[in-house]
C-alpha cells in the first residue's frame, strides 16, 4: 500500500451517519442524527433510557434500517438488512448480555459461526488445536488471563468480557459498539474492561461506548455524545467537558453543548 | 502444544477448577456409570443366571432398542428441546414398514432382488423423518413450545397408527423377508445386531457432537440461543436436524423391533417416549439443555434394563422396575445437583 493510500485511509472515518431518523409507526425514536467516527476513536454514547440510544445501535449493527438518512462505513454507503452484513463490513457489537454460551469453552464462543474447521474427504471437523492456539493469541493481546480451554460458566465477569471482545478481534473489525459493557460488574473488573477499550484503541480499532456511568465514560472516552428525546444535543472532547455539564445535558437542564 | 505461545501470561487470580469438578467427575453420566457397575455387579452375584450367554444375548438386545432412540432424544435434549413422539413413531414406522413390504410384494418391484425390502424400509425412514421435519419447523420457526408440539405429534401418530391398522398388528412379508430378519433380528460377530446399530450410531454422535460445526451447534443452542442466532448460526436448520435425527431414531428401533418379533402390533412401544427420555435424563442430559452426550444415553439405557432384568430373574414383581427407575432419576439429579452446589 502506498503512503498516500495509507494516508487517505487514515483520514477516511470509520463511520460517517448523515440525517439518521427513525420512526416506529407515530414514534419518532430518533431524528437528524450526524455522526462522524474515525479511526481508534473512542466516544461515549450518552442518553436516559428512552433517549434513543439503543435505536441508534441497532441502526449501526444492521438490527434494523433506519427511516431516514445513510450509514457510510470506511467512505461506502452501506444498507444494512441483518447484523450478519454489518459484521462483514467491520462493525462488531459485544452486547449486554455478552452472547456467550455458557456450556462451551472460552475458544468455542469466540469462535461461535466462524470455527475453523479442517477437511477430511467429505467431511470437516473442527480445528481445536488452531482454534484454542488463536484464542490464546487474543486474550494476550488483550492482556487477560483467560484460558481458552475453559468453560464460560467458569469464568468471572471480566473474563467474559474479554471473551466477548476477543470475539470481535478475530476479523479485525473496524468499529466495536459496546452495549453497557460495564453496567453488571465489579469495580476491579470494570477497570480491566475499560483496560480493554484501551488496547482496541491503541490498535487502531473504533470504539461506541454505550454507558450510563459517568466516571467510565470520563475516564476512557475521547468524546462524548448525547442523546435526548431523539435527537443529538452534544459532541464534544471529554476534555472539554465536565460530568455537570453531561448530567445537565441529559436530564435536559441544559438544552445544547 | 498451544499452551507454550501463552507466554509471560500467568493465572495468578484464576484458580484451578477442584478435581472433583474437572474431567470425567465433572459429569452426571460418570456417576451413573459407576451405580450401573455397582448395580450389575449386585446382580451377577445374587442372580446366578444373569451372566448366562443366552441372558446377556437378551438384555443387551432389548436394552439397545430404547437406547437407540435414547441417542436421537438426548439431540433434542441438548438444544433444550423434548421430542415425546418417539414412541407413536416407532409404531408407526414399524407398521408402515411392514404393510409396504407385504404391499410392494405382488408388483414389479419384486422381479430385483432386495428391491422390496429395501424401498419398505427407505418408506419407513421417509415417513420418520417427515414427521422429524414437521416437529422441527413448527418448533424452530413457528416457534411452538417443543413439549406441545410433540405430545400433539405423539397423538397423531399413534392416531394414524390405529386408523391404518384397525388395531391389528401387520406381520413383514414379501420375498425378502428372511434378510429383512437377518438385519434386524441376526446377530454380527456374536452381538445382537441391534446392539452393533447402537454401537456405531453412538460412535457417529460422539464424533458430530464433539468435533463438527453442527455438533458445536447443538450444544450452544442449549447453552444460549440468542448467542447463536446472533453469531449467525443456521438455528433454524440445526434445530430441525435434531428433530429429525429423533424421528429417525425412533424409526430404526421400530424397524428393528417389528423384525424382532416378526410382527408390528399398533400398540408397539406405548407408553417408551418417557422410558426413553428418563434413559437419556438419568445418563446425564439436561432438559435444561446444553448438556449430554451418546455415552450417557446408552448407560442410562442399559441401567434400566439391568434393573428390570435383575428384578424377573430374582423372581420379583416386575412392576417394580417404574418405582426403581423413578427412584434411580431423582437420585441422578439429586446427585448432581449436590455436587454442583455452590458454596452459599
Amino acid at each position: 500500500m502506498s503512503a498516500s493510500a495509507v494516508a487517505r485511509q487514515e483520514s477516511t472515518p470509520v463511520l460517517q451517519l448523515s440525517g439518521i431518523g427513525k420512526e416506529f409507526g407515530a414514534i419518532r425514536a430518533l431524528s437528524g442524527i450526524d455522526l462522524t467516527i474515525n479511526p481508534g476513536d473512542v466516544v461515549g454514547l450518552m442518553g436516559d433510557n428512552g433517549a434513543g440510544k439503543s435505536t441508534l445501535v441497532k441502526i449501526i449493527a444492521g438490527n434494523f434500517h433506519p427511516t431516514h438518512g445513510t450509514i457510510r462505513f470506511a467512505g461506502q454507503e452501506h444498507r444494512f438488512d441483518k447484523p450478519l452484513d454489518a459484521r462483514a463490513v467491520g462493525i462488531e457489537v459485544v452486547y449486554q448480555d455478552l452472547a456467550l454460551s455458557n456450556n462451551v469453552s472460552a475458544a468455542a464462543n469466540v469462535f461461535l459461526g466462524r470455527e475453523l474447521v479442517r477437511r477430511v474427504g467429505p467431511f470437516s471437523f473442527l480445528d481445536h488445536k488452531a482454534m484454542n492456539a488463536r484464542a490464546l493469541e487474543l486474550f494476550n493481546e488483550l492482556k487477560s488471563e483467560t484460558r481458552p480451554r475453559d468453560l464460560v460458566k467458569q469464568m468471572s465477569g471480566g473474563q467474559r468480557q474479554a471473551v466477548a471482545i476477543a470475539r470481535t478481534r478475530l476479523a479485525n473489525a473496524k468499529l466495536i459498539l459496546m452495549d453497557e459493557p460495564t453496567a453488571a460488574i465489579s469495580v476491579r473488573q470494570v477497570a480491566e474492561v475499560l483496560d480493554l477499550i484501551r488496547r482496541l484503541r491503541d490498535q487502531g480499532v473504533a470504539v461506541i461506548l454505550i454507558s450510563h456511568r459517568m466516571p467510565d465514560v470520563f475516564s476512557v472516552c475521547d468524546r462524548v455524545v448525547v442523546l435526548r428525546r431523539g435527537e443529538k444535543r452534544a459532541d464534544k472532547l471529554v476534555s472539554a467537558s465536565s460530568p455537570e455539564e453531561v448530567t445537565a445535558l441529559i436530564t435536559g437542564a441544559k438544552e445544547f453543548a | 502444544m498451544s499452551q507454550n505461545v501463552a507466554g509471560p501470561i500467568s493465572f495468578g487470580n484464576v484458580g484451578r477448577t477442584r478435581w472433583y469438578r474437572r474431567g470425567a467427575f465433572a459429569s452426571q453420566t460418570a456417576y451413573v456409570a459407576l451405580a450401573f457397575v455397582l448395580i450389575t455387579l449386585l446382580v451377577s452375584v445374587f442372580a446366578h443366571n444373569f451372566l448366562s450367554h443366552g441372558n446377556l444375548l437378551n438384555t443387551s438386545k432389548n436394552f439397545s432398542y430404547i437406547a437407540i432412540v435414547a441417542l436421537g432424544s438426548t439431540l433434542v435434549i441438548i438444544t433444550g428441546g423434548i421430542d415425546l413422539s418417539v414412541g407413536s413413531v416407532m409404531a408407526l414406522v414399524a407398521v408402515a414398514t411392514a404393510i409396504s413390504m407385504k404391499a410392494l410384494s405382488g408388483t414389479a418391484l419384486a422381479a430385483i432382488p432386495y428391491a422390496v425390502m429395501i424401498a419398505a424400509v427407505l418408506i419407513g425412514f421417509a415417513i420418520s423423518a417427515f414427521i422429524g421435519f414437521v416437529n422441527g419447523l413448527l418448533i424452530a420457526r413457528i416457534k411452538l413450545s417443543p413439549f406441545v408440539t410433540t405430545l400433539g405429534m405423539l397423538s397423531i401418530c399413534r392416531g394414524i397408527t390405529y386408523v391404518v391398522t384397525q388395531g391389528r398388528g401387520q406381520a413383514p412379508d414379501g420375498p425378502n423377508v428372511d434378510t429383512f430378519y437377518a438385519l434386524t433380528d441376526g446377530k454380527v460377530f456374536g452381538l445382537p445386531i441391534p446392539l452393533v446399530y447402537l454401537l456405531v450410531l453412538a460412535v457417529v454422535m460422539g464424533v458430530a457432537l464433539r468435533h463438527t460445526r453442527w455438533g458445536r451447534y447443538v450444544f450452544v443452542l442449549g447453552g444460549n440461543e440468542r448467542a447463536a442466532q446472533l453469531t449467525g448460526v443456521a438455528v433454524t436448520r440445526v434445530k430441525v436436524s435434531v428433530y429429525m435425527l429423533s424421528a429417525m431414531s425412533a424409526g430404526l428401533a421400530g424397524i428393528l423391533i417389528a423384525g424382532w418379533l416378526g410382527s408390528a402390533p399398533a400398540n408397539l412401544a406405548t407408553g417408551y417416549e418417557l422410558k426413553i427420555i428418563a434413559a437419556s435424563v438419568i445418563g446425564g442430559a439436561d432438559l435444561a439443555g446444553g448438556i449430554g452426550g451418546p455415552l450417557g444415553a446408552i448407560i442410562g439405557s442399559a441401567l434400566i434394563e439391568v434393573i428390570r432384568n435383575g428384578l424377573a430373574l430374582f423372581g420379583a414383581d416386575t412392576y417394580w422396575e417404574q418405582v426403581f427407575v423413578g427412584t434411580i432419576i431423582i437420585l441422578a439429579v439429586l446427585v448432581d445437583k449436590l455436587r454442583t452446589r455452590e458454596p452459599e
